[in-house]
Parts: structure tokens; sequence; C-alpha cells
């Protein structure tokens, strides 16, 4: 049997779909490993409530730990408490701009917002110029903004901050 | 998939059986039919960037439906799933406000609809997620996080459009003045919301919450250069299955596949 760690080391091993840089615990979707006798239950969180991938997410994590030989597995999904970008790592968040998607910026704090939001420009991940704007708010994933870099006229994705 | 139930709305004498039941569909429907609608502009927004933000905030409205009436399933404990509640229910059942099955109109209609619609959801989950239910206020949390995003972008885009050009200003003042009478449907308060309040510590003041609401839309309105309605003749009875005519429509659209296909997987 798997120990906790080995676990989490194949758990390392299975990527993001929509983001196939940067792994499952990288992205701070698994909340929990469980091991009991031959059965492994793995408690995950969704990253945005209708990400298409969650189902994606939950067949490739089980196929991973098939592979090493743990056959009793379960995966839990939990709601609270409710996944931030916050919990993607210094290390995870350089795998993404190399990737050319801007890390998400300080997650808002809870409870009620003001209306006018405070733009800060989103640094471009490929030359790091400051000089971009926001073409999309809304982009190809749930997870994603559009910008445009006016130095290197590169368009590119943002990790929304949530 | 649990098998097809067809059942018609129970006659109102009827004291409600199961309020939390009936109080999660409401919460459920709302954001299904939304989100359908707001699906239906997927390959026809005004802009690119529209048509994604549209489809986008699609996508998370059906998200939250999906956790409210899988909930909802639970307590109600007839074996009937999130997909069961959506697909195999007729209009008569669902307890959605009127306002969200209105037809998407223009592109001004969608946008004031869903910005009266945003302001009152991101006050409702905020109070929710301090309830004492707390597989609700999970969900109310999570999904606070995503509706205030939306909110975001609907109050800026009534901004543009009432203070836009004279074509934008009168659509979006249409679209005030035509949706504004199925406003008041989201404020009220009857056995469904005492009995949650009692049995499972959903209290909710719709009074604050309304008037919470009216600040928020007066000063985006405000902000637009639009005027607000005065029309005080308000528009009820989603709450207890009374829809307008075109929520049939919506949902012979939207169930067609999963009533031809009873149990398909793909």
């Amino acid at each position: 049997m798997l120990s906790p760690d080995e676990v989490y080391g194949v758990l390392n091993s299975v990527m993001d779909p929509e983001v196939p840089v940067i792994s499952v615990v990288e992205l701070g979707i698994v909340r929990d490993v469980a091991i009991l006798n031959d059965a492994v239950t793995i408690t995950i969180t969704p990253t945005y409530s209708g990400c298409p991938a969650m189902r994606e997410i939950e067949a490739d994590i089980r196929t991973a730990l098939v592979a090493r030989g743990v056959h009793d597995v379960s995966v839990k999904l939990v709601l609270s408490p409710a996944w931030t970008t916050d919990w993607i790592g210094p290390e995870a968040r350089e795998k993404l701009r190399a990737y050319g998607i801007a890390p998400p910026g300080r997650a808002e704090p809870q409870g009620l917002i003001t209306l006018t939001r405070s733009r800060v420009a989103v640094p471009c991940p490929f030359c790091r110029s400051n000089d971009t704007r926001l073409q999309s708010e809304f982009g190809s994933t749930a997870c994603k903004a559009i910008h445009v870099c006016n130095s290197c006229r590169q368009p590119f994705d943002e990790f929304k901050a949530l | 998939m649990t098998e097809p139930s067809f059942q018609v709305a129970a006659p109102r004498s009827t004291p409600v059986a199961n309020p939390l039941f009936e109080y999660l569909l409401r919460l459920g429907d709302d954001r299904l039919v939304l989100g359908h609608r707001l699906s239906e502009w997927c390959g026809h927004g005004p802009i690119l960037e529209e048509d994604i933000a549209l489809s986008n905030m699609a996508l998370d409205l059906i998200g939250h439906a999906s956790s409210l009436l899988a909930l909802a399933g639970e307590i109600e404990g007839q074996g009937r799933d999130a997909d069961a509640l959506a697909y195999f229910r007729e209009a008569v059942t669902f307890r959605n406000a009127l306002l969200v099955e209105i037809p998407n109109g223009d592109f001004a209609v969608t946008i004031v609809r869903q910005f009266l619609f945003d302001a009152y959801s991101v006050l409702l989950w905020d109070a929710l997620s301090r309830c004492e239910h707390e597989g609700l206020a999970a969900i109310a949390a999570k999904s606070l996080k995503e509706d205030k995003y939306h909110l975001r972008h609907s109050s800026e885009w009534v901004v543009r459009l009432g203070d836009g050009t004279d074509e934008s200003r009168a659509r979006a003042q249409q679209a005030l003045d035509t949706l504004w009478r199925f406003t008041g449907e989201l404020f009220d308060h009857d056995a469904v919301d005492d009995a949650v309040a009692a049995e499972a510590f959903i209290a909710i003041d719709h009074d604050a919450l309304h008037s919470l609401w009216l600040t928020m839309v007066k000063d985006v309105v405000q902000r637009a250069t639009l005027t607000l309605p005065t029309d005080a003749a308000m528009r009820r009875g989603g709450r207890r299955g009374f829809h307008t005519e075109s929520l049939g429509h919506m949902l012979a659209t939207m169930q067609i596949v999963a009533r031809s296909h009873p149990g398909a997987s793909w």
C-alpha cells in the first residue's frame, strides 16, 4: 500500500486538463488524502462551480492511482472552504508564467465589494511589461481573462484571482 | 439518473410539505433558468468578448444550480438527482422568479435583467453564507465569489449602455422600465421562508435585503444616467408555479435531449 506521501506524489503527476503545466495538488484543489487499509479517499474541491474539467480531473486521479496498484479509490467533492487562487504556490505561479498565463493576483477579501473595481495592470507573462490592457473579463475557460500587452503586442491569458 | 417523474403543482391550500426542499428549488431554479437564458446567447453575442462573457456566466449559474438541485434532491429523499430535477419537471413545478425567465430580448434587456438579478444574488449569498445550514452555507460562500465577478460585469455594462449613445440609452431605459415589475417578487416573504427559518435556521430578512438591493441599484442607475421606474404594479407568481408562457417554451428546448434519451451518458 502507498503511504500518504506516495499518494501525493502520484497526484502531483495529475495535471489540470485545461492548464497542463500545473498539477491538481499545485492548483490547490486536493484538500485531503485518507488511507484506510487498501482504500484511498481523495477529497477535492472544485475551482469554479460549473467547471467542466472537474469530472475529467476525478477520472484522471482514479486512473493514476489504479496505475500504481491502488484499486479502491474514492474521490469526494467538498465545497467548503471555497477554493481560492491564493492556494496556488509560488512555484506553480512561475510555471503558469512560463506557460504564457499571467498568474493570479491576491484574492479579494470575503464578503461584499465595491462595484467600481480598482484596475491594476497585469504584467505580461512574455516580456514582463506592465503596459497591458484588459481585452475581455472572460476567457477560454471559467478561470481566465484575456489581456493584451502594449509593449510586445502579444495577447495573453490571466488566471483570474478568486 | 433516476426514473423520470412527472408531477403537477400542489393545490394552493396544502401546507408546504418539505419547506427546505421548496426553498432550495427556488434558489436552484432561479439559476438554472437564468443560466439557460444566458446560454441562448452562445454564438449570438453582439461582440466576441460578450459572447464569451455570457456563456461563462451561464456556466457558473448552471454550476450553482447543479449544487443546489443536488442538495434539494438529497433533502427530498425520493432519489431524484440534479438532472432529474432539472430535466423531468414541468413548468408548473418550477419555482424560479419570473424575472429570470423573461426572454433575452435585445442585449440591453439581457444586461439589465442580469444586473438586477446579480445585485440580488450577491446580497442573498452573502447572507446565506452565514446561515446555519452547513450545506447551503458552503454553496453560498462559493457562489458569492463567482457572482461578485458577474455583478461587476453587468453593472459596468448598465453604466456603459445608459451613459452611451442615444440608441443604447433608450434601449437600456426601456429594458429597465419593462423588467422593473418583476423585481418585487425577489423579496417576497412567505410560509416557506418562515418554515426554513424555524426548521433549518435559514433566516433571511427580505426587507433588509430589499433596501440594500435598492441602494445598490439606485447607485448604478444614477451613474448610468437612467431613471428608476416608479411603477409599483409588481407581477409575481413564479415561486408558486404560476409562470409566464415563455418558461414552457424555454423548458421544451432545455429538456428535449434528456427526455428523448433518458439515462443517456457520454
